[in-house]
């Protein structure tokens, strides 16, 4: 086992076996479908070929051929606290999809019942039904739009005809650019831009397909919309591009969900999202986060190179991100906020839980530019096996930022003493009328607290329960309640129902 | 990995600018040795991630640039009621008329310049030594552009305690002056000793001070880096503490266009307690960076960081502040604090406060705010019939007090103060 550590007093048995859980990874299975690839590697061609088959106007295949071109000539970063094998970008494959999708299904009716059942097994309603995770309700409140991204394909988007009664636009990118180019071209690489970083711009190259989301002004999105990404094929890397675009004074809440079959091979994940946030409008992005960590052995495992930038262009704009990071061998993610309009807020929600050999290297950056701008960070890791989490995050206070506000609070737990907590924030301050106040611990479960909870009558688990419940409590919260369930079953595997 | 070009052209500038000292053998090795680190490393620049809030060109340029020579009268004078051995050096030149005898019980003090002549010397094992260490994980060539260059510097061997402490004065007095000193300090176990430092050395100063505490040793420093407005100092400390020893440095740094100070630490024996404090007050073209990096490798150690820099009119501050825990240096206590009170809209605080932690059984923390003073404490103060001006000093004095405190002689700590008041009422003028 990946847990052949001394463990210290305070942390219970249960605890380590229940992490040790997390190891058993119940998504690891593979759906054996017949598949279409383009050829191994990246090259001109590939990236004209994805764009054709998407079949793409012309200025897009161009968009991506210039993408391709810069990125040629930029290098890996190095700067996060990961240790990875290099990668051999010309020995993945781009582009994948089932066979069956060659013709695009007019609905969900047509899409091959193999890959309905996949989904099914995942526990993601594709049919429009009110049932999520087999708990029923009223069918008004537990509606959730889904888009299925399987490999390199969206297999459909469910409630669209609901959501467009509503003005509400939702479908997979590939067919917004030609649905809606005049959206798509407005806002694509104005939040991400081309160049952005070594892995935005492979994925401006090459991504295949993605969700688009677009919301009038006004206008209330009536569910939640959810695009559940799942990597299935061999060797394959999965580029997805999710644009969301919240008009003024309009709301969304917007879920992801990913998951990959158990292979020895360390598969490919780079993604971009971007959203923009106009005057007065909110966008809550939720994310469990639950890729293929790899066997306890570190053998295998999804490589997480995400790009997530959110810009509150109009004043009063709102976004919060909340994720759930415990899949993934390598994640290298920092959602972040672009605070431009006056009055704007960001907010970052973030439990990472890293266990045998994973390494997380995660956090955000809030860029305020406007005047009373406010962000919040609250980052939660834990680190168990030999595994290693780093917060890395950036808080910026431009000069124009008048009395703006950062509250930041990172608090690491290690269980076991063979993994690393690591806090690397950055603060940067050029006015004097914003507060900027960071705060970071690490420790392992409070001695102190489980002494005061046994002498109120706790035995030793339930104490230990309350206080790592405590420490994760403040993200869990954030999360919409259509998110909760899955991302609390997920945390209460490795802690929760360890020790209750 | 070879250097980009630039690094490489700029490397070569500044080590043909100086010669490396003629010296003894033990000596000439060991700044060979530092010829080659500087070399392999290359000398920073803005693009390096640990240079990314101080652009390093002035301190690595072949020639320095010129520093009006301030008036040392101008300054609150320091120490003066202090008991103290006095070593003087002006531009970097031992002034052998305006310094005490060397001797004093307890301590031996050799000048560089003097044993490095010799083919053997007790500083042969840390001269460079705990450089060359200090210079992983993160490469620092400036330190070892200083072992290769240093023109001399104090050998101070540490057996008993002193009944004063030892007053390095740096006075400068050569508008291009270009000082480069190496001081390395041996405190036995069970001896102690503290060491003081101030003046502005320099236009362009480049110190380096290496410490080794034997158990149960104790090594005080208090640093008051003067007021002259145009100089530039980067000043690395590499400490090594053994069990049970104590490590404790106070920096004051008042103006100065460019300074950066670098301590490096790591505690290598059980229960040994190091505490690093700063306070700085900016005005103008002034930029502060406290770079600190302390490795716990031993078993419940202590580590305090605490950095206060009050900054106006543009002034710039920075804090790189570290603590690695290593897998085996459990019960660690570490603790770091950096605040900065901007007192108005143009000056900027930067900082990267980082934990790195790899033992489970720990207690990590560090802070870091900004923000403007007060209005309401200011307005308590002022509606008490304190003026505005006298009101705004007190809050800045209580902003700073968390870090005076790290002193731990009273009398010293109340010569620090004192200079700072002068400094404040000077400001309001």
């Amino acid at each position: 086992m990946g847990l052949d550590v001394e463990v210290k007093d305070g942390v219970e048995e249960a605890t380590v076996e229940a992490v040790k859980d997390l190891s058993t990874y119940k998504y690891g299975w593979e759906t054996e479908i017949e598949m279409e690839y383009a050829p191994k590697g990246v090259n001109p061609d590939i990236v004209k070929l994805i764009s054709e088959k998407n079949d793409e106007p012309e200025w897009m295949t161009e968009w991506r051929l210039q993408a391709f071109e810069r990125w040629e000539k930029m290098t890996e970063p190095k700067w996060a606290m990961v240790d990875y094998p290099k990668i051999d970008f010309q020995d993945q494959y781009y582009y994948a999809r089932p066979a069956s999708m060659t013709e695009k299904p007019k609905s969900l009716d047509e899409v091959d019942p193999k890959l309905l059942e996949t989904y099914a097994k995942l526990g993601i309603p594709l049919k429009e039904q009110a049932i999520l995770a087999g708990v029923e309700m009223p069918e008004e409140e537990r509606k959730v739009a889904v888009d299925a991204v399987f490999d390199s394909v969206s297999l459909g988007t469910t409630f669209k005809d609901e959501l467009a009664k509503a003005g509400v636009i939702f479908c997979s990118i590939s067919e917004a650019i030609k649905e809606h180019p005049e959206l798509v071209k407005k806002y694509l690489g104005s939040v991400v831009p081309v160049s952005d970083n070594y892995y935005a711009t492979l994925n401006s190259a090459v991504f295949s397909d993605g969700s688009f989301v677009y919301v009038p002004p006004g206008v209330r999105c009536p569910m939640e919309l959810s695009t559940y990404f799942r990597i299935n094929a061999e060797n394959t890397g999965q580029f997805e591009r999710t644009l969301i675009i919240a008009d003024k004074g309009s709301y969304v809440s917007y879920l992801e969900g990913c998951t990959a079959p158990k292979r020895d091979v360390a598969q490919l994940h780079a993604a971009v999202v971007e959203i923009i946030i106009e005057e007065d409008a909110e966008v809550k992005y939720s994310t469990v986060q639950n890729w293929f960590p790899g066997d306890e052995d570190g053998k295998g495992g999804i490589y997480n190179f995400v790009t997530k930038r959110a810009d509150c262009r109009g004043d009063r704009a709102k976004v919060m991100w909340t994720q759930v990071e415990t899949g993934s061998a390598v994640t290298w993610k920092y959602p972040s906020c672009i605070l431009r309009g006056d009055d704007t807020q960001g907010e970052f929600y973030s439990i990472a839980i890293a266990n045998n050999y994973q390494q997380a290297d995660t956090g955000t950056k809030m860029v305020h530019l406007g005047k009373n701008t406010k962000s919040r960070i609250v980052s939660k890791g834990i680190s168990a096996g030999k595994a290693q989490n780093t917060y890395r995050g950036l808080v910026s206070m431009h000069p124009k930022a008048k009395n703006s506000r950062n509250y930041t609070q990172c608090d690491s737990l290690l269980i076991g003493d063979k993994c690393g907590a690591h806090t690397v924030p950055y603060i940067e301050v050029k006015n004097n009328s914003s507060r900027v106040e960071h705060e970071a611990t690490t420790s392992k479960v409070d001695d102190d607290q489980l002494f005061y909870c046994r002498s109120r009558g706790m035995d030793e688990e339930e104490a230990v329960a309350l206080v790592v419940n405590g420490f994760c409590k403040e993200v869990l919260q954030a999360l919409p309640m259509e998110f909760a369930m899955e991302a609390q079953a997920l945390v209460a595997i490795s802690l929760e129902g360890s020790v209750g | 990995m070879a250097l980009p070009d630039v690094k490489q052209e700029l490397t070569a500038a500044r080590l043909d600018a100086n010669a490396v000292p003629e010296s003894g053998a033990w000596l000439a090795a060991a700044r060979a040795d530092a010829v080659a680190r500087v070399q392999s490393m290359g000398l920073p620049t803005k693009r390096d991630e640990y240079w990314k809030y101080t652009d390093p060109t002035t301190l690595t340029s072949a020639q320095a640039p010129e520093a009006a020579v301030f008036e040392a009268s101008d300054e609150a004078p320091l120490y003066d009621t202090i008991d103290r051995l006095r070593v003087v050096f002006v531009d970097g030149v031992f002034d052998a008329e305006a310094s005490d005898d060397l001797t004093l019980e307890g301590v031996t003090i050799e000048r560089l310049s003097d044993a490095g002549r010799a083919d053997i010397h007790w500083a042969k094992d840390l001269y460079g030594v705990l450089e060359t260490k200090g210079q992983i994980p993160v490469e620092r060539p400036l330190a070892a552009l200083n072992t290769a260059l240093a023109t001399d510097g104090l050998l101070i061997h540490v057996t008993g305690t002193p009944t004063k402490p030892i007053s390095m004065i740096y006075r400068h007095k050569d508008a291009s002056s270009d000082a480069v000193l190496h001081h390395v300090v041996k405190v036995e176990a069970g001896a102690s000793v503290t060491i003081l430092e101030n003046g502005p050395a320099a236009a362009r100063f480049n110190k380096c001070m290496e410490i080794d505490v034997a158990d149960t040793g104790a090594f005080h420093h208090i640093r008051a880096q003067g007021r002259d407005h145009e100089r530039r100092a980067v000043t690395h400390m590499f400490g090594r503490l053994g069990t049970e020893s104590v490590f404790k440095s106070f920096t004051l740094t008042a103006n100065g266009v460019l300074t950066r100070n670098e301590v490096v630490l790591e505690l290598t024996g059980d229960d040994a307690q190091a505490h690093v404090a700063g306070a700085a007050l900016g005005d103008g073209a002034f930029h502060h960076d406290d770079t600190v990096f302390i490795t716990h490798d031993a078993v419940n150690c202590e580590s305090r960081q605490v950095f206060k820099k009050v900054l106006r009119n543009g002034a710039v501050g920075v804090f790189q502040g570290k603590i690695l825990v290593q897998p085996d240096a459990q019960k660690t206590d570490g603790y770091q604090i950096s605040q900065s009170l901007l007192l108005d809209d143009d000056s900027q605080f930067l900082a990267k406060p980082e934990l790195e932690i790899y033992a489970d059984d720990v207690a990590c923390s560090h802070g870091s705010t900004s923000g403007a003073i007060d209005e309401d404490a200011l307005f308590y103060l002022r509606s008490r019939g304190v003026p505005k001006g006298r009101a705004e000093d007190l809050l800045v004095l209580s902003f700073l007090a968390e870090a005076i405190d790290e002193i731990e002689d009273a009398d010293i700590a109340a010569d620090i103060l004192g200079r700072l008041e002068a400094w404040l009422e000077r400001r309001r003028g």
